[in-house]
């Protein structure tokens, strides 16, 4: 003979409690369900807008420069090599070298900018180039748009270039126009180390534009050592992006948090009601059960088990939503995946077994006051 | 010595004297009956007989128990160990079966016992619906599913407040049969009822009129409504 242990007949009742009477705890879980997506897909995002804004923000350009000392037009390209050095390698996104001039294309003078355009790519993702970057290494160059237009120039055209006062010509293919907004469309970029030849300026560059991933602190003591270890470079900040960057992000977080704390009250308050409504529907059963001997200790149990078990459900249920939502969020948004991150999964669970704990504390009160004699009385 | 003894009992709320001074024996293995009209004060007795509600005054003597003044913490554990209830509504639990049904008193009281229950539903005839949820059974068959769980855990007193109140005849007939055996077999039985063919089973009817008993009538004598009015 089987003998049941009070346990599982307890399991058994919260269970049927729950399962035979769908249509009303469906309800409560979906609530509990909801806030779970929510607070756990906006915690996602809470801990991962920073890095991919961080990012983000890094794609709208140069955060650092560096400039030659003094009233000098120029620098050695390795006194850049050994400020470089000084930034640490992990959050550098890429250093681009920029030697600035004055050329003729096809017998008309522009400015000139010598550049690594593999570099370019990575500190000005921005940069929109009809036509094709040009291959590493290769004589092939990039003008901008303005100088395309005025000498109706088309991506693949070859062209002529010389430097002033020098006889010496160049025939080169023009790879890509460019296309930013800004004066660079006014330019003509061409490979480093070719213009430097070009212009018998081998060695140097006007500027270096640097992306990194760091926050003003941190930028601010890299500027400083730079400074200080680096005679004839002047590092300075880029500092409009960076602020905004800091602004931005803090208002967003705070959003984030705000949004959470409504959510999680919401789900409190709907919870509560529908806990608060199954009390008042179950008034009879709970007189019943303590005119069969129940004492409070035991119904306490059995509304809070139901409870739990129910915050436990939405929550994994919501759990498993939120990574969803949070991932559709991302990737619309950011255009990149997240991981799934089982401390956030494991505190949204937590946080809403705990708010439907915390919903049933004046339902499972009122439980508690029921009288046994309501039974006999027909009410 | 009496089974339960009552002592110029009274109940009252607020301004309303639901009971007065009632003295009452009920002896070991007796059925009673409970007449009275409307709002006379019978449903209080019964609540108050069961352990469910505390009198405002007076003292009551359950099995050798005085617990005039027990706490409420007393009181469940009386209830829970010496009676047994049968309702007019049956009052079972929608979302649990018969043999869970029986199983949830089995769990407040000790420990639950499925074989047991299904013995106790065998008793009432209804082995074959042990599974079914109160919904799936007839008013009839939800009452034997209520008497048997006020058996289950091996009441020492049978409080039942108009068992047969929403039953049809066919039904009330088979519901006072199982009534009958239990007082056979020895049950002490206490039973409301607004019936003079039901109240004639029990061997004493009391009838109550505004909280006070106003008649009382011994075994085998008719004890109708009419003859107090
Ligand atoms: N909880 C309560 N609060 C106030 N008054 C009450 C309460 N319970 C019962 N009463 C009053 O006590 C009196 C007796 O009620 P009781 O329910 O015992 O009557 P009854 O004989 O069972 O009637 P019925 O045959 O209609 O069931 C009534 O006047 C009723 O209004
Ligand atoms: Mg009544």
């Amino acid at each position: 003979m089987i003998k049941m242990t009070k346990y599982s007949m307890y399991t058994k009742m919260i269970w049927n409690a729950l399962l035979r009477r769908r249509s009303r705890m469906l309800i409560a879980l979906l609530a509990v369900a909801i806030g779970a997506t929510v607070v756990s897909g906006l915690v996602t995002i809470y801990y991962d807008v920073p890095r991919q804004m961080g990012r983000e923000f890094r794609s709208y350009g140069a955060n650092l420069l560096l400039t030659p000392a003094g009233d000098q037009q120029v620098m050695a390209q390795n006194l850049v090599a050994n400020a470089t050095a000084l930034l640490p390698s992990d959050k550098l996104i890429g250093i681009a070298p920029y030697l600035y001039d004055r050329i003729k294309l096809n017998e008309q003078p522009f400015l000139v900018a010598g550049t690594h355009f593999q570099a370019v790519k990575k500190v000005s993702p921005y940069w929109q180039i009809r036509g094709e970057w040009p291959a590493d290494q290769s004589e092939d160059i990039v003008i901008g748009a303005e100088v395309a237009e005025r000498l109706e120039i088309e991506p693949g055209q070859q062209v002529t270039l010389a430097a002033a006062g020098s006889e010496t010509e160049k025939k080169v293919k023009v790879a890509g126009i460019l296309r930013t907004g800004g004066s660079e469309e006014n330019f003509i970029f061409l490979d480093l180390s070719l213009l430097q030849q070009m212009l018998k300026k081998e060695g140097v560059i006007s500027i270096a534009q640097v992306s990194i991933t760091a926050n003003e602190a941190e930028l601010n003591t890299l500027t400083q050592q730079i400074g200080e270890q680096v005679p004839g470079v002047a590092p300075r900040l880029v500092k409009q992006v960076t602020q905004s960057e800091q602004t931005v992000l803090g208002k967003l977080q705070a959003l984030v948090y705000l949004v959470t704390i409504v959510v999680l009250l919401l789900t409190l308050i709907c919870v509560a009601t529908t806990m608060m409504a199954v009390v008042t529907e179950r008034r009879k059963e709970i007189g019943l059960k303590k005119a069969l001997g129940a004492e409070n200790r035991s119904i306490i149990l059995e509304f809070l088990g139901e409870g739990l078990a129910l915050g436990a459900l939405g929550g994994l249920l919501g759990t498993i939503l939120g990574f969803f939502f949070a991932q559709a969020v991302s990737v619309n948004v950011f255009g990149r995946m997240i991981s799934f991150q089982p401390l956030i999964a494991l505190l949204a669970l937590v946080v809403s077994i705990a708010v439907t704990g915390l919903a049933c504390l004046i339902p499972v009160k009122i439980a508690t006051e029921v009288e046994p004699a309501i039974v006999l009385r027909g009410e | 010595m009496s089974l339960l003894e009552l002592h110029d009992v009274s109940m009252v709320y607020g301004s309303v004297k639901a009971l007065q001074g009632i003295d009452l024996t009920v002896e070991k293995g007796e059925w009673l009956a409970l007449m009275g009209p409307s709002g006379s004060g019978k449903t209080t007795l019964m609540n108050i007989i069961g352990c469910m509600d505390k009198a405002s005054t007076g003292s009551i003597v359950l099995d050798g128990v005085d617990f005039t003044d027990v706490t409420a913490g007393n009181l469940t554990m009386l209830r829970r160990d010496k009676i047994g209830l049968v309702f007019q509504q049956f009052h079972l639990i929608p979302y649990l079966t018969a043999v869970e049904n029986l199983m949830v008193a089995q769990y407040y009281h000790s420990m639950p016992d499925e074989q047991e229950a299904l013995l106790a539903l065998e008793r009432v005839g209804l082995k074959e619906r042990a599974r079914h949820l109160p919904s799936q059974l007839s008013g009839g068959e939800q009452q034997r599913v209520c008497i048997a769980r006020a058996l289950i855990n091996y009441p020492m007193l049978i409080l039942a407040d108009e068992p047969t109140g929403n039953l049809d005849e066919a039904n009330a007939k088979i519901v006072l049969e199982f009534f009958q055996q239990l007082h056979r077999e020895g049950h002490t039985i206490i039973m409301v009822t607004h019936d003079p063919k039901v109240a004639e089973l029990a061997e004493r009817c009391i009838v109550l009129e505004h909280g006070r008993i106003a008649n009382w009538k011994d075994r085998r004598v008719v004890c109708r409504e009419e003859e107090v009015s």
